[in-house]
Order: C-alpha cells, then sequence, then structure tokens
C-alpha cells in the first residue's frame, strides 16, 4: 500500500469513526441522538439557505473579472515585482488566482503538472503552495456573509500576509528540497 | 473593505473587457456564475445538515466542551475575548481540527456556526470582532496537514512519489499560519483597524 493509499484511508476511517463514535457515545450518555441529530441539521439547513445572496454576489465579480482576462492582466503587472525577487513567473498565474477561486487554482495546478511534468520543480511548488494558502476572499466573504458583518477590518489583510508568506515559503522551501 | 473589492472586481473586469474585446464572455460567465453560487449552496445544504446534526448530538452529550477543555490553553491565548466554556470555542476547535484533516466537508458547517455563536458575543452586529479576525485569519492561513488534492493532480500527472511534497507543505503551511496569527494580532493593535476607532466610524454615519 502506498502513502496516498494510506492517507485516503487514515480519512476514511477518521470520517466514519466521527458520524459512528459521536452517536454511539451520546446515546451511552442516555442523549436522545436521533431528536438532537434533526435539531442540528435544521440549522445547518439554514445557513447553507443564507450564504446563497454572498455566494452569488461574490461568484459573480469573479467569474466577470475572470472572463475578462483580469487575472491575465494581473499577472502582466505584478510579473517584473516578483521575478526581482525570484518568484518563477509560470506560477504567477496560480499564486494571483489562489486566494479567489479554489476550482480555478486547481485547474491551473493540473495545468502546470501537465506542462511541466507531475515531478517537475514548477509542479511540486506549485502542489506545495496550494497547501500553504488558501482562498481567502471566498473565505472571508462567505463567513462574515453567514453572520452579516459589512466592516471585516483586519481580517483580509492579515489573510493576505498568510497567504504571500505561504507562497513564498512554498518556493523557498521547495527549492530547499529540490538542490 | 468588502464593498471596494467587489465594486473593483466588477468594474475592472467590465473595462478590461472592453480593451481585451471579451465582453461576450464575461455577459456569459455572469449568468452562469449566479447559477453555479446556487448550485454550491444547494449542494451544501446536505452537508451542513449532516454535520450540524452530528454536531448537535456531540453537544448534548458534553463531548464538545470536554474537546474545548482540552484545548482551552492555546484557545484562550488566541481568542482572550471569547470566554473559554463558551460555545463558540467548541466549534471553532472542531473548524480548525477539520481543517487540518482536509475534511474540508465537515469545517465549513463546524466554522460557519462558530461565526454565528461568534456573532452572539458581538456588541456591534455589522463590525468583526478580533475573535472573528483571529478565527478567519488562521482560517485562511490554511492549517491542511495533507493537502490530497494537490497530491492527487501531481500523481495524475505522472509523478511516482506525489506524497513527497508532505514535509515541504507542511513547513510552509507551518510558516503561513504563523505569519497570520502574528499579523491578525499585530494589526487589531493599529488605530485604523482598532475595534474602537471602527465603532466610532459607525456612530459617526
Amino acid at each position: 500500500m502506498n502513502l496516498s493509499q494510506l492517507s485516503n484511508l487514515i480519512s476514511n476511517v477518521l470520517l466514519l469513526s466521527l458520524i459512528g463514535g459521536i452517536p454511539l457515545l451520546a446515546a451511552a450518555r442516555k442523549v436522545n441522538v436521533f431528536e438532537s441529530f434533526v435539531t442540528g441539521a435544521k440549522e445547518g439547513f439554514e445557513i447553507a439557505i443564507k450564504i446563497i445572496p454572498y455566494l452569488v454576489g461574490f461568484l459573480v465579480a469573479i467569474s466577470m473579472f475572470r472572463a475578462a482576462g483580469g487575472f491575465d492582466f494581473l499577472s502582466k503587472i505584478f510579473a517584473p515585482l516578483l521575478t526581482s525577487i525570484g518568484f518563477p513567473t509560470e506560477l504567477l498565474p496560480i499564486a494571483l488566482i489562489r486566494p479567489f477561486s479554489g476550482s480555478a487554482s486547481n485547474s491551473l495546478l493540473a495545468d502546470i503538472a501537465h506542462t511541466y511534468g507531475g515531478d517537475s520543480f514548477l509542479a511540486h511548488a506549485a502542489a506545495t503552495m496550494m497547501g500553504s494558502t488558501e482562498t481567502t476572499f471566498y473565505v472571508v466573504m462567505v463567513y462574515f456573509g453567514a453572520v452579516g458583518i459589512s466592516r471585516t477590518r483586519h481580517a483580509i489583510p492579515a489573510g493576505l500576509i498568510a497567504d504571500f508568506v505561504g507562497l513564498v515559503a512554498a518556493i523557498v522551501v521547495t527549492r530547499w528540497f529540490y538542490g | 473593505m468588502l464593498n471596494i473589492i467587489w465594486l473593483g472586481l466588477i468594474i475592472s473586469a467590465i473595462i478590461i473587457s472592453l480593451f481585451n474585446g471579451t465582453t461576450d464572455a464575461v455577459v456569459l460567465s455572469i449568468t452562469s456564475a449566479a447559477q453555479q453560487a446556487v448550485t454550491i449552496a444547494i449542494g451544501l445544504i446536505g452537508i451542513m445538515a449532516l454535520w450540524l446534526g452530528i454536531m448537535r448530538i456531540a453537544e448534548d452529550a458534553g463531548l464538545i466542551k470536554l474537546i474545548g477543555r482540552l484545548l482551552t490553553p492555546i484557545m484562550k491565548a488566541l481568542f482572550p475575548s471569547v470566554p473559554a466554556d463558551h460555545p463558540a470555542m467548541g466549534s471553532m476547535t472542531l473548524n480548525i481540527a477539520a481543517n487540518m484533516l482536509g475534511l474540508g466537508n465537515a469545517a465549513t458547517p463546524f466554522g460557519l456556526r462558530a461565526m454565528e455563536q461568534l456573532a452572539k458575543l458581538n456588541p456591534h452586529p455589522k463590525i468583526a470582532t478580533n475573535a472573528m479576525c483571529t478565527f478567519l485569519a488562521i482560517n485562511t492561513s490554511s492549517v491542511q496537514l495533507i493537502p490530497t488534492t494537490a497530491i492527487a493532480i501531481l500523481a495524475a500527472n505522472g509523478d511516482m512519489h506525489p506524497t513527497r511534497i508532505i514535509f515541504p507543505a507542511l513547513i510552509a503551511t507551518c510558516c503561513s499560519t504563523i505569519a497570520a496569527i502574528f499579523a491578525v494580532k499585530f494589526f487589531e493593535k493599529l488605530p485604523l483597524y482598532r475595534e474602537k476607532a471602527s465603532h466610532e466610524l459607525i456612530a459617526t454615519e
């Protein structure tokens, strides 16, 4: 069994032990498990519906920007700055789109891995970047949206700093492991 | 901030599309994105219901409080404004744990629930609290221990040992999480972002 099969098995065991273990433990503590489940599930339904307007607003704006070629435009602007600090130009698009969209950055990673090979430095650096950064704008919009916050204060700047550090760390660490 | 980003994306998309001649693509993307947003949310309903149902069972059994108590020292340092036995602590702990394990499906429901509980502690419903910003910064810094999707993509493109990235990715993600915590704790003290300053802003509006 290889490592990725092993990690898959571990995730499955974790998931099943949560779904089976929690109700079992609760039942042992005399909790009316099904009734509790339904009460909680109702709340989940409401939250999912509540975030629809925020998702629509966010995804429409992002898709427009992407379809217009906005990310290519941003790449061109930031290219000189980032190449001057040794950031590979090939990884620029994925670095820029990552804070906005998880699915778009995943497809860019697939693109890089396909073009340069799955075991290339670029593919590994990009994959590491995906592991060390997050879809900051998406998380902020949806999480704050769910509770009606309009003044997000320092959440976005802090999230973007974390992303930037994650990006740089990914490149440095990958280089280090390749060198 | 949200207003500026949202408006900025839309207006710059229109301007760029006029220069690039991509107006058709932009117009098409509007309706498809709006539909896609609802599809995502509808898909989320089942997952949210399932995990919040399971979480409620854990809560009624006192398990959430137990987990919360185990991690109290760390959580208290990160979220000094949230009482140690507040339900938000349990939800945040579960969200971070689910993220670490790569259980994204379970992480979102816990995270949204945590935000609702944090909102109950918020005296100014429209302004984010320090606890909310810290929680989001940790969330957006990615605490995932094993980047499963990225590994799968590398493997699909001919990498014989895609799991080699686990260790480098772990180092990089630790860097970004530490940076997030430092940044958020530093920013919350700046005059520009201070809780009090934001309150005054609302009052004068």
